[in-house]
Parts: C-alpha cells; sequence; structure tokens
C-alpha cells in the first residue's frame, strides 16, 4: 500500500495536525518506511490466532459505582489556557 | 562529610544516615551542588527542586532523630519528568506540557515520599517516552557521562545519566520498548522494568497503556529490590494494576544459584550479534555457570517480528491517549486560533515534537477503517504469539539471558535522520514489554571504555528471582561499580 502526498495530508487532519510542505514531504519518505517495518508481520500466517490486546490477558476489574473524586473545579480551571465563569474557553463555534 | 559519598547507593546511603556519619540535608546539599556543576554539560534534569529537597532532607533527619526512620528515608533520588509532582512543573520533555503544573502527585512519587525520600528533581527523557536516544526533548538532548559525545540512549536518558554520573543516587524511570534497560546498558546501571501492572501507572503521563511500566534506574540490584519494595503493590487507582501479593525482595537475594537453567535465545547469539558485545556476555554467562547455572539454547520464533508489532500497538495507542492534547484544558496553546479547528491544528503541531506527530500519524493510519484488520489486529495476534514463544521457554528454564542492546552507547546525531535505524536499537527489549513480562539490564563488562548491558527477562510478577540472580552477580564481579571518570573527583 504505497502512500501519496494526499494520504499524509488526510491522516494529518484526522489527528488534528498540521504539516507545512517540508514536514508533509518528511513524513510521507519516514512513514512509508516506517510502514515498509510494519508489513514484515504480513509474512507470517495468523489465522485463528487469538489477539492479545493487553499482556496479562484478564477482563477489566469491576468496582462499585459510588463517587470517589473530590470536586477539584477551581484547581482544575487554573491549568486552562483561558477560562472563565467556571467554564474553559474556545474561539466561537456557532456564530 | 567527604564527597565521596556520592559514590553510595541507596542501601549505603541509607546505612550512613542512620548511623549519623552525616545528615540527609548535608547529603542533598551535595547533591544539588553536583548537580549545579554537572547539569549544564549533560543536561540530564529539566527541572532542579532544591527549596523542597532541603525541606523534605530537614523532615527526614527529624525523623532519624527520633528513631522513626525507614530503609529510605533521607536518600535523595530524581523522577522521570513524566511523573506527576504536586506542584512542580511535569514536562514529559514537551513544549506541550513546558507550562503544566501538576495539580496531585504520581503513586510511585507518593509512595517514595511516604518512605521519606528526598526528590532532587525532574529528569530529561525523550518527549512523551517516544525515542531511544534522548534526543527528542524539548529541552535538548542528554550527554553520556561515559563520553558526552554519546547518547546516554532513551526514553529515560536523563534518570541513566544523573545516575550514572552520581548526581543521585537513583532514579525512577519508565519502560515501554526498553526505556529502563537501554539507558541502563549505555550508562553502566542496573535497570529493572517490571511485570506490566506490578507498579501502579496512575499519575504517568500515558504513552502505550497497554505496555508502559515504570520501573527503577540503580547502581546495583539491591538498590532496585529497596526501590521495587517501595513501589510496587496494588493501586485502585491504576484499572490495569495486578492484584497479586508483593513479596519481600530483600529476603530472597541471597539465595545461592546452583541448579539454576539460563535460556539463551539462539536468535539473540544467532549472525548479526556484534562480536564486541558477544564477548562480555559470554563471559558474563560462564560467571552465572561458575556459580553453579547450566546454560540451555532456547528459542524465540517470532521476535524478529517484535519490532513490527510494537510500532503499530505503540502508535495506535499514543494516538489515542495524545487525542487529549487540544489546547482547550490545560498545556500548551497556540497563539489567536481563528476557529476550534485552527486551535486544535496549530496547537498540536506547534507544542508536539517530530517524532511525536510521526508516531500518531501511523497510529492514526493503523486504526483507520480498512486497514483496521490488516494493522491493529495482526500485531495482537503477533502479539499473542510472542507472549507464546515466552511462555513456552519458561517450561524448560528459570531466566532468559542476552545482550540489552545491539550495540554501546552511539554518536549523538548519528541516527536521528532515520526513525527505522533507530527502532532497529530495541530488537532485543521490545518482546518483553508486548509480553508484559518483568526485565533488567545489569553491568555485564565494557568494550572500548563503554559500558555493556546483560538482559534478564524472567516470569510473570517474578521479580524477586530476577533480583536474586543480579545481586549474586554483584556479588562476583564488580562491573556494577565502575564509573565514568572524567567528571571531577568525587
Amino acid at each position: 500500500m504505497a502512500l501519496a502526498s494526499k494520504d499524509i495530508e488526510i491522516i494529518a487532519h484526522l489527528a488534528r495536525l498540521h504539516l507545512g510542505e517540508a514536514a508533509q514531504q518528511e513524513a510521507l519518505g519516514s512513514i512509508t518506511d516506517i510502514l515498509g517495518l510494519i508489513d514484515q508481520m504480513q509474512a507470517v500466517d495468523t489465522t485463528g490466532v487469538e489477539p492479545l490486546a493487553h499482556p496479562l490477558d484478564v477482563p477489566q476489574r469491576l468496582r462499585e459505582d459510588v463517587v470517589t473524586e473530590t470536586d477539584q473545579r477551581e484547581q482544575l480551571l487554573k491549568l486552562a489556557p483561558s477560562a472563565e465563569n467556571g467554564l474553559f474557553l474556545v474561539p466561537k463555534v456557532i456564530e | 562529610m567527604s564527597n565521596q559519598v556520592l559514590n553510595q547507593g541507596i542501601a549505603e546511603t541509607a546505612r550512613a544516615l542512620r548511623s549519623g556519619a552525616h545528615s540527609s540535608v548535608e547529603l542533598t546539599q551535595a547533591y544539588l551542588e553536583r548537580i549545579a556543576a554537572h547539569n549544564p554539560a549533560l543536561n540530564a534534569f529539566i527541572t532542579v527542586t532544591a527549596e523542597q529537597a532541603l525541606a523534605q532532607a530537614a523532615a527526614a533527619d527529624a525523623a532519624l532523630a527520633k528513631g522513626e526512620a525507614g530503609p529510605l528515608t533521607g536518600v535523595p533520588l530524581a523522577h522521570k519528568d513524566l511523573f506527576c509532582t504536586n506542584g512542580v512543573r511535569t514536562s514529559c520533555a514537551s513544549r506541550m506540557l513546558d507550562n503544566f503544573i501538576a495539580p496531585y502527585d504520581a503513586t510511585v512519587v507518593q509512595r517514595l515520599q511516604d518512605a521519606g525520600m528526598v526528590m532532587l528533581g525532574k529528569t530529561n527523557m525523550d518527549e512523551f517516552a517516544m525515542g531511544s536516544s534522548n534526543e527528542n526533548s524539548w529541552y535538548g538532548p542528554v550527554r553520556n557521562p561515559w563520553n558526552p559525545a554519546l547518547v546516554p540512549g532513551g526514553s529515560s536518558g536523563g534518570s541513566a545519566a544523573a545516575v550514572a554520573a552520581r548526581l543521585c543516587p537513583a532514579a525512577t524511570a519508565t519502560d515501554t520498548g526498553g526505556s529502563i534497560r537501554q539507558p541502563a546498558s549505555f550508562c553502566g546501571l542496573t535497570g529493572l522494568k517490571p511485570t506490566y501492572g506490578r507498579v501502579s501507572r496512575w499519575g504517568m503521563v500515558a504513552y502505550a497503556s497497554s505496555l508502559d511500566q515504570a520501573g527503577t534506574l540503580t547502581r546495583s540490584a539491591e538498590d532496585a529490590a529497596l526501590l521495587l519494595q517501595a513501589m510496587a503493590g496494588f493501586d485502585p487507582r491504576d484499572s490495569t494494576s495486578a492484584q497479586v501479593a508483593v513479596p519481600n525482595y530483600l529476603a530472597t537475594l541471597d539465595k545461592p544459584l546452583a541448579g539454576l537453567r539460563i535460556g539463551l535465545p539462539k536468535q539473540h547469539f544467532a549472525n548479526g550479534l556484534n562480536a564486541a558485545i558477544e564477548a562480555p556476555i559470554r563471559a558474563a554467562l560462564a560467571v552465572f555457570e561458575s556459580l553453579g547455572a547450566t546454560l540451555h539454547e532456547i528459542s524465540l520464533d517470532n521476535n524478529h517480528l517484535s519490532i513490527s508489532a510494537y510500532y503499530v500497538i505503540a502508535p495506535a495507542e499514543a494516538s489515542a491517549n495524545l487525542s487529549r492534547y487540544d489546547g482547550v484544558r490545560y498545556g500548551y496553546r497556540c497563539e489567536a486560533p481563528k476557529d476550534l479547528e485552527d486551535l486544535y491544528k496549530r496547537t498540536r503541531s506547534e507544542g508536539f515534537g517530530n517524532e511525536v506527530k510521526r508516531r500518531i500519524m501511523v497510529g492514526t493510519y493503523a486504526l483507520c477503517a480498512g486497514y483496521y484488520d490488516a494493522y491493529y489486529i495482526k500485531a495482537q495476534q503477533i502479539r499473542r504469539l510472542i507472549r507464546d514463544d515466552f511462555t513456552r521457554a519458561f517450561e524448560e528454564v528459570d531466566v532468559i539471558m542476552g545482550p540489552t542492546t545491539p550495540s554501546t552507547a552511539f554518536a549523538l546525531g548519528s541516527k536521528t535522520k532515520d526513525p527505522v535505524t533507530m527502532y532497529l536499537e530495541d530488537i532485543y527489549t521490545i518482546g518483553v514489554n508486548l509480553a508484559g513480562l518483568p526485565g533488567m539490564s545489569i553491568p555485564a563488562g565494557l568494550v572500548q571504555g563503554l559500558p555493556v548491558g546483560l538482559q534478564l527477562v524472567g516470569r510473570d510478577f517474578d521479580e524477586a528471582h530476577l533480583l536474586n540472580i543480579a545481586h549474586q552477580f554483584q556479588l562476583a564481579t564488580d562491573w556494577h561499580t565502575r564509573a565514568p571518570a572524567d567528571l571531577g573527583e568525587l
């Protein structure tokens, strides 16, 4: 599956990245090389092999459905680049 | 107090503090002075927390005076800068988090603080732990104390350089594909990556959540045992934390190795293994034989696919984990965004470095509809084959050994142009992360004045045995006591 410049543009958009012209060319070269490395997997027949999502291979444990977090709203909002009246501020979304 | 005490590891330091030879404040002050003298050249620390360290040291001295000291009280250490530290910048070596002051402590940080340890600062690393040379840091590369023209390894390069240069007696680190073991090998240290789930991930900035594991960089296996004892154990705040009892790691260090069965993966000793590396590794194996161990050839048939599978799984998880950096809630935000999409795109493009962007894109591509089965599912199938190879091997042997890295530390800039060449550096370590097993690297010799690491891989949750094996080797050899020469007299 050979990548084209257009594919890099699409992938970058999906990842919400903006690449300049030069960065896009560099990414095309390096990602093509990486996919070449990855494609070595295709040489092995894995028919019937159950995928392993997690090394411990056990289901996630459950906990009681109770509130454990304390209210840290003010403390966390202080980390925001822009906040007002208890809200995160972003550029206008709706005209 | 002679500066010679800065040559001491955790165990000796703790003994000296308890005996009253010097105070924790005096010791902390001496480390801070050494950091001030050498960090400008090495760039091992991103943040030095001098004031806080001296306050913690004073509290430790008070505890020591009252006879309330534990085995780690008053001993200084440094944390890799991806462990959240309440009130102290946690940057992950990224411009994205350059202004991020964590509002809480990671479980690892909390536990070591509760044990009375003194935090000297936060160490440099590859951005978001993505790298094998510590050249991908927003704060610049770290230099290897053995030779400043060489890399210290990565991603925990700052932690490794700091311990090797005697800027701290020990440091925390993390290992997703080799990021503790490879820098340990390059800097002549004992590096321990515990079993996945052994140490809490809570408060660690996430890279690849099914692989990330916190561990230690120390001067000896005994020191690693002391630190792991305080770090390990179930944490309800980490959804994949293992509910497995933590043994007393010190209690089994002295067990003799007679009858130990050592497995040597034939793939790791095949053509292609650097002869210069092979010689000290074979010599180390002969030491184990003299201690009563036997050597057995084993086969890890699918190990050659571990890098391929890793570079699907880790980037896929990273692309999801790093989607949280949106310029809205915390971290970097671009100037004057014209709309929401511009905010996201420019924030992320300006905030992330090239390797991080590259891995996010590879992961995004691998998870795309249409490629998902060919990449992501296929990689998870390979992951099971790799784990099965280890399971089969451990039916016949007790521990697996081989080189940690294909070479000794390489030159700064020598592999940055070609990511794939850099990725291949992790050929011996990555399979261990995919399988979730515990691994160590211990100093096994010097080649042209540079350290060589021997890798030890154990069964799930069998860190006690690995530490025992490493400790016995360190009783019989002195490679772990070697230090870089040209950093000024201690």
